[in-house]
């Protein structure tokens, strides 16, 4: 099942491999924090969305938000992952500014969700089966402005409170590119779900990735924690850079301190973080403010009933359905793809054609213009039909684009009206075809002499005649009745 | 029903009555309960005296009463334990770290007696965060007790953590008061000033908006002068609340309803474990007594064992430290309470704020939570401390097959000097020998006044319920306080001082 690549380091004295387990915080997709009613909302002032609970005033205590529980239960279905009808949240002590209660709550020993697993996808289609350890629930912590004043620390506590999936996977992974393909297809997974924004610019998604490096064979090795790793590229860019460092530093003749530290996205490189002056005791025990989680088996089935198609089954269909392996990766890779896609096949184009088209066309050109799917112009509807048009010979691939073009730019143009109101239908009438042609022959009797010899210049009349139909000749007619007119053989 | 010259010597009860009967107005009687506190300053009962609030509040009072829609407690003067937060009223918790704290939010408990008509007097002193016995813990000074030993004026502990509430109870300050009890802050309290105190199940009553000491044990109760007293205000206090996911939601029943009805037939169980070396005789005479009045009105006592009894004092004091100091890592200085001068660093903020916030007792505790919690020491302390918990729990259970109520003393003595165990903390913590298996267990626990000690100072006997049957407790309660007849008379000494 694993079709894995080894993609072992190669150091001065033979080659190294690199094990890798990631920890992801993903930001559950919630209205309210895990504990109070306060908004979780992004981007609001300073110190806006905090409750007296969150603020940790005296007396206060944490209700659990059963939206959060439930994201949690669904993640814990889309992982195909154990759910723990019973979990304990427990109180992680330890002091900071940005940590009210001087605790965070989260869950040690009894998590919501335990073993699981998620497929990777790899280059070339390969893929990679990665364990999942457990799920749990745990409150974020505030934040601290450091650079809003010279001599003070400014706290906002907008996160404090808000609602985070930790996910620990196993170390199963065994290259940056497997690394970072995990924490694509996590998110992929996650969105999905719509259990977590997977927005990794405003903080939803943030990875730790634990490295180390051995002989092939031997034993797991010291492993380094990188923090708060907040991109799918600067996981891999981590992994590759820790990965050399530790293999740098063992051939050296050092060994590796098992220590955390932190990926330096500008410079691209990992060093160790600020030493605490301390060793944490984070004194882990049940918080007496909270009974423990239960849950009741009939919605957990309730909430599975209502999961929605992940990517691997999508993929699996898409292929079945005549799509290549790695167009029907690329397609289901974001669930906004995978539907735009599904629209178009809803409302009427071949599959592959409308794959072939979205990925060597659409797609392109949105990378170029520098937008996405959902602030793109041209609707689902709309490409369909520009497929549809060209599968049933209505227009050529050529005028497709000059189409989409048009399209592009007059919103609300329908593809069929730009068709019809400019002529852009194909030739496929043969007595148009062979006047055309006649018109090229008539015009250049020289070249009709070349070509006896240069078999190769049939290519030149079929432009020639494209030229001469405006690119409305079906160019398969052309191609054939050319080839008849002037007697030319296949192996031309 | 009794009137008394001196409208604050009222019963809750009786005031409730003579009020809507329209003999006195709640106006006159916050008036003379803000004149008694006044007087007693001395005993030191009050951190925060709210006058002004309290006479608006009568007369909002009487306006209704005069309508005809008085709720329950309608215009009754009642004193508040410092650990409740009340809104825009400064509250403390004892401690130098709340000094300056005022809550922008009321407490459930609170909030359910203000919903029912009372008149806040104001709030009381108390062991600082709820950790004490005597009340000598406070940052505030020591409350002193209303009642001395026969032909003496040496001032004595009025108990704690509920020592201000108790000795405004007993020195007629205040109609009734609120307390809470962690380890027996109520009922330890009651016992020594002649008064009546119950904690209720644990899940009762709303721990919202409580300062909290050990959140799996703290629980807010009633302190008054009779068990009927009891009866109304914990009416008005218990029920659900969905802020506190420990409360529990079940009806709460009417407690005064069956209060005067016959216990005949009542299975009343006497531990043998509480039968202790070293407590005064009177201690066991007087709980023999109260066995033979609950016989005498028709219960059958019947001898049980709660063998794990022995743990329970180890076991309390590695939970309740536990948990009080992860609860009281809040108070670090940055968002609200004490915050040091000046300090260097973050690390010097923390220690100092903290260091000079809390008193002795409560950095005690703080270490020795901190300490059963640390990695290495948490399986030894903590856990096993958990596993004996649920052994002591059991015990009742079991202890209950065999009979419906539970009588034991309340504590292992009357009333001692100010400044007597201050220096050794083990035989301070042996006050709550009695009280804190009942907490450790979550059930509901009642001292009422049984007698006088031999140098006349009050003692209590403590009838333990069954989980959320507070109705059966304050009924047996009430058998011993009508077979006891107790006189909770004592002479106002301090106004003189």
């Amino acid at each position: 099942m694993s079709t894995r690549k080894a993609r072992p380091i190669n150091g001065a004295t033979g080659p190294w491999e690199i094990v890798i387990g990631m920890e992801v915080h993903a930001q559950v997709a919630s209205n309210a924090k895990l504990f109070s009613g306060a908004s979780t909302k992004f981007g609001a002032e300073p110190n806006a969305n905090v409750s007296l609970v969150d603020a940790a005033m005296p007396g206060m205590l944490p209700v659990i938000n059963r939206v959060a529980v439930e994201q949690a239960v669904r993640t814990g279905l889309g992982l195909k992952a154990q759910i723990n009808l019973s979990s304990v949240f427990d109180r992680k002590n330890y002091f900071y500014p940005d940590l009210p209660a001087g605790y965070q709550i989260s869950q040690y020993k009894q998590p919501i969700v335990g073993e699981g697993e998620l497929v990777i996808d790899l280059e070339g289609g390969d893929s990679v089966h990665v364990g999942i350890e457990r799920l749990h629930l745990e409150q974020d912590a505030g934040k601290s402005l450091h650079d809003q004043h010279p001599d003070y620390t400014y706290v906002d506590l907008n996160r404090a409170g808000v609602a985070l999936m930790e996910i620990v996977s196993k170390p199963d992974m065994r290259s940056a590119e497997e690394a970072a393909g995990f924490l694509h297809k996590l998110r992929s997974i996650l969105r999905y779900l719509g259990t977590c924004d997977g927005n990794m610019e405003e903080g939803s998604m943030r990875a730790d990735v634990n490295v180390s490096v051995r002989r092939p064979g031997e034993a797991l090795g010291t492993r380094c924690e990188i923090k708060n790793v907040n991109s799918v590229r600067f996981v891999g860019q981590a992994v590759e850079y820790e990965a050399r460092r530790q293999v740098d530093v063992i051939e050296a003749g050092g060994t590796i301190r098992q220590e955390t530290r932190l990926f330096d996205a500008r410079l691209g490189e990992t060093r160790p973080m600020r030493s605490k002056e301390e060793a944490h005791d984070y004194r882990y025990f049940p918080d007496p403010d909270l009974m423990p989680l239960v849950l009741d088996q009939a919605r957990v089935d309730e909430i599975a009933a209502t999961l929605p198609e992940l990517p691997d089954e999508k993929k699996t269909r898409f292929i079945a359905s005549g799509l290549s392996a790695y167009d029907a990766g690329v397609l289901v890779a974001e669930r906004e793809t995978a539907d735009y896609f599904e629209e178009m096949i809803a409302t009427g184009a071949e599959a592959k054609a409308s794959a072939n088209w979205l990925i060597n066309e659409y797609f392109g050109r949105l990378n170029r213009e520098g937008l996405t799917l959902a602030d793109a112009p041209v609707s689902a509807r709309a490409n369909s039909q520009i497929v549809q048009m060209v599968t049933s010979n209505l227009i050529s691939g050529k005028i497709a684009k000059d189409v989409l073009d048009i399209v592009w730019h007059e919103r609300d143009a329908d593809p069929m009206v730009v068709v019809e109101a400019r002529g852009l239908r194909q030739v496929n009438d043969e007595g148009a075809i062979i006047t055309a042609i006649e018109a090229v022959i008539a015009a250049n009797p020289q070249k009709v002499e070349e070509l006896k010899a240069k078999p190769k210049l049939a290519g030149w009349f079929v432009g020639q005649v494209m030229k001469q139909t405006g690119g409305k000749a079906n160019p398969q007619s052309v191609n054939a009745i050319l080839k008849k007119r002037l007697d030319i053989s296949d192996e031309g | 029903m009794v009137q008394p010259a001196d409208p604050a010597k009222f019963t809750l009860t009786d005031a409730r009555d003579a009020i809507r009967a329209k003999s006195i107005s709640s106006r006159e009687l916050t008036e003379a309960c803000i004149g008694a506190i006044g007087a007693a300053r001395s005993l030191n009962a009050f951190v925060t005296e709210t006058p002004e609030r309290a006479m608006e509040g009568a007369a909002e009072a009487d306006a209704r009463i005069a309508k005809g829609s008085a709720r329950p407690l309608e215009g009754l003067p009642l004193a508040i334990k410092d650990l409740f937060c009340t809104k825009g009223v400064r509250t403390t918790a004892g401690s130098r770290m709340l000094d300056n704290f005022v809550p922008t939010y009321e407490s459930t408990v609170t909030q359910n007696i203000w919903d029912a008509g009372a008149v806040l007097l104001g709030k009381t002193n108390m062991d600082e965060f709820a950790m004490g016995s005597s009340n000598e813990t406070s940052f505030f000074g020591p409350v002193i007790n209303p009642w001395r030993a026969r032909g003496r004026n040496e001032d004595l502990v009025p108990g704690g953590s509920s020592g201000g509430s108790a000795a405004s109870v007993a020195g007629d300050l205040c109609l009734a008061a609120t307390g809470t009890d962690t380890g027996g802050s109520i009922r330890q309290p009651a016992a020594v000033t002649g008064t009546v105190g119950i904690k209720p199940t644990y899940g009762r009553c709303s721990r919202w908006g409580i300062i909290a000491f050990a959140s799996s044990l703290d629980q807010a109760g009633p302190m008054t002068k009779t068990v009927a007293d009891a009866a109304l205000m914990l009416q008005v206090m218990a029920g659900h609340d969905p802020k506190d996911s420990t409360s529990v939601d079940i009806p709460v029943p009417d407690y005064s309803a069956g209060l005067e009805g016959s216990i005949k037939g009542l299975r009343v169980g006497i531990p043998k474990e509480y039968r202790i070396d070293g407590a005064p005789p009177e201690i066991d005479t007087l709980w023999a007594k109260g066995a033979s009045w609950l016989k005498s009105q028709g219960a059958e006592i019947v001898d049980v064992s709660l063998p794990h009894t022995k743990y329970a004092l180890p076991v309390y004091y590695i939970v309740a430290p536990a948990e009080a100091s992860s609860n009281l890592a809040r108070y670090d200085g940055v968002r609200f309470g004490h915050r040091t001068e000046s300090p260097r660093d973050l690390l010097e903020l923390y220690e100092k704020s903290r260091a000079e916030g809390f008193g002795r007792e409560v950095k005690r505790r703080i270490i020795i939570g901190t300490y059963v919690l640390s990695s290495g020491y948490y399986d030894a302390y903590y856990v096993r401390a958990q596993k004996l918990r649920t052994l002591i729990a059991q015990d009742f259970t079991r202890a209950f097959e065999a009979c419906d109520v539970l009588l034991t003393p309340s504590t292992p003595s009357a009333a001692f000097a100010v400044n007597s165990k201050t220096a050794d903390p083990v035989s301070m913590y042996l006050n709550d020998v009695f009280t804190v298996t009942v907490n450790l267990a979550g059930l509901p626990g009642l001292s009422v006044p049984a007698g006088l000690s031999s140098e006349g100072l009050p003692l209590g006997l403590q009838v333990i319920g069954k989980a959320f049957d507070e109705a059966t407790v304050l009924k047996a309660g009430r058998a011993i306080e009508r077979a006891a007849d107790f006189k909770h008379d004592v002479s106002r000494w301090w106004s003189t001082r």
